[in-house]
């Protein structure tokens, strides 16, 4: 049996590259979004949040819309010659337009739980507010907004209905391992199927026992045991 | 030297109008809580928007409504403790210290922070993090990071409350050295008044939002211009008065006649006097209320409650009370005086000290 190995390179790169995108983003709108409180930031919110609920394919259909050659956003990009629609930067569009609500819920939530105190206790020791996000914020918020990036990156390895309605299905380019799996079932390879099944199951495994053990690392560490006074490498 | 803070704004349930100065001597803001202590804190360091007003300090304008001036915190030059410190979990203690000089070049922010590790006893604690600290220990250090950048005022938001009592004292005279030895505005705001009295010369009384008595603490504890001063300040005992001349009144709830040192002011509503000011002893033989002395009751006790070091007497003045909860007088004694009297029969006499009565306009 001859398996290509491009699906697995492929799914990979689209997960880092839309982590890392959703990561700054999520990141970004959730601390411009902290300390806003109104009716209106409720409904941008749910804006915000809609892709989590809707169907995968809802969201690649309204993506397909909007980045197609004649959607209000595609045609300027054709005008530019930039074509996304069924590329590989398609995937990319795809996977975190799907991945974002999770990055912005647990990043908004992270942030939420510090006190504002040491924000202000920031301001008055002469931080912009620039630093007291860099410097007190991130660093503050990082647990969570790890535990994002995580979710994120094992959600958007999965990433299948949005994927493949933007980005189709081209071996080499777009074919990531979820969409693999689906043609290779369609053709009635199931050996092939269950190869990459495997190897989605074992890395979201991974990925998630990774995360259980960072979280309990997390916790003893934010306690502080007198006892281990000595900061791990992971300590940021 | 000089903080000239004029600030007001509409809150929830009370409209915040304060107005004071201070200058180098530490000035303690004392109030109930929610009188607008911590908010009137939070307005002088950035943290809070008046809406009309002014606060300027050695000069420079911090916030002006008219003009529209209003410096960030950064730019303040404020240094503020807060009540639960806000240390930084993820820095050390050095990198805490360091965060307001990081500005400064190598050689003088090390100078300084080993500066502040000296003064506030840190040694050997510097790379440890704040959640291996100690309560007192926190305090320090979030001190030190307030004074390491030297700024122009130093507001201290309920420095001990945090704090196990035992711990309180010995806190207390340290932060009380460095105050001495600090040269800029000190405001202290606390509810706890012996602690503010040792702390600060000069008081600022709030209560729901406006200052209802400034001056020397000696004046303010001694002769507190309105009920409510005289609350804060601990007094207990109010009673509702009318004036029969300029040295004496009629005091309705306790049903006596008093004579008071200090002339009766024309508007009186109330004389009041602190628990510790009224003289108890045994009365061997009263028949009638003129073989006592001036301002001398026969009193009954209604009832007691007992602290490590003293107790409280609850009096009911001239006949025996019907229950627990019928008294004039909350009378405090030490635990010795507290033990000669108890085996002597009742009623005993109560002395209400005419020196020490005074007179409120409301």
């Amino acid at each position: 049996m001859q398996l290509d190995s491009s699906p697995f390179w492929i799914s990979l790169k689209t997960a880092f590259a839309s982590t890392a995108l959703v990561l700054v983003l999520g990141v970004a709108a959730a601390s411009w979004r902290t300390g806003r409180q109104s009716r209106l930031w409720e409904l941008f919110d749910g804006v915000l949040l809609l892709p989590l609920v809707l169907p995968p394919t809802v969201v690649g259909f309204f993506l397909l819309v909007l980045l197609g050659r004649n959607g209000p956003l595609g045609s300027l990009l054709w005008r530019i010659g930039v074509s996304l629609v069924f590329s590989w930067p398609a995937t990319v569009i795809a996977a975190t337009v799907v991945t974002f609500p999770l990055m912005y819920l647990t990043a908004c939530g992270a942030l939420d739980q510090i006190d504002q105190g040491m924000l202000e206790a920031a301001r008055t020791l002469g931080a912009s507010e620039w630093e007291v996000f860099a410097r007190i914020a991130l660093p503050l918020a990082w647990p969570g907004v790890l535990a994002g990036t995580v979710l994120s990156f094992a959600r958007s390895l999965g990433e299948f209905g949005a994927t493949l309605m933007l980005a189709g299905n081209i071996p080499g380019r777009t074919e990531t391992i979820p969409v693999a799996i689906y043609f290779d079932m369609e053709s009635g390879d199931t050996r092939q199927a269950l190869v990459w099944a495997s190897v989605v199951l074992a890395v979201s495994l991974a990925v998630l026992v990774a995360l259980g053990a960072w979280t309990r690392y997390q916790r003893a560490y934010l306690v502080r045991d007198p006892a281990r006074t000595k900061r791990g490498p992971l300590g940021a | 030297m000089a903080l000239e803070v004029e600030i007001e704004r509409n809150l929830a349930d009370f409209t915040l109008r304060v107005e004071f100065t201070a200058t180098q001597r530490p000035v303690g803001i004392l109030g109930a809580s929610g009188s607008g202590k911590t908010m009137t804190l939070r307005a002088i360091a950035g943290l809070y928007t008046p809406a009309r007003g002014r606060i300027s300090l050695d000069g420079r304008t911090l916030f002006d409504a008219a003009t529209g001036v209003q410096l960030p915190s950064r730019a303040r030059r404020i240094g503020l403790l807060f009540q639960h410190y806000a240390l930084f979990p993820h820095l050390t203690v050095e990198e805490n210290i360091a965060f307001g000089i990081r500005k400064l070049d190598a050689g003088e922010r090390s100078r300084r922070i080993s500066e502040q590790i000296a003064a506030m006893r840190l040694a050997g604690l510097d790379r440890h993090y704040p959640g291996e600290l100690s309560g007192g220990q926190q305090q320090r250090v979030a001190l030190a990071r307030a004074l390491a950048p030297q700024p122009a005022a130093l507001l201290l938001d309920e420095p001990f409350s945090a704090l196990d009592t035992y711990l309180r004292s010995e806190l207390e005279r340290q932060l009380h050295e460095t105050l001495a030895g600090y040269r800029g505005v000190t405001l202290v705001v606390s509810h706890n008044l012996e602690e503010i009295y040792r702390l600060c010369e000069e008081l600022v009384v709030l209560d729901r939002g406006y200052v209802i008595a400034q001056g020397s603490r000696e004046d303010i504890f001694r002769w507190p211009p309105n009920r409510q001063t005289a609350v804060v300040t601990g007094c207990k005992n109010f009673s509702r008065a009318q004036a029969r001349d300029t040295h004496c009144v009629e005091a309705l709830d306790w049903g006596c006649t008093l004579h008071v040192l200090r002339e009766i002011p024309r508007a009186l509503a109330h004389v009041a006097i602190r628990a510790h000011h009224v003289h108890v002893a045994p009365a061997r033989e009263i028949t009638s209320t003129q073989t006592l002395g001036q301002n001398t009751f026969p009193c009954w006790v209604a009832a007691t409650s007992e602290a490590p070091f003293h107790v409280t007497l609850y009096l009911r003045l001239h006949a025996a009370p019907t229950g627990p909860s019928d008294y004039h007088l909350q009378v405090e004694l030490t635990r010795e005086r507290w033990a000669e009297l108890q085996s002597a029969p009742l009623p005993w006499s109560a002395q209400l000290d005419p020196e020490r009565l005074f007179s409120l306009p409301d």
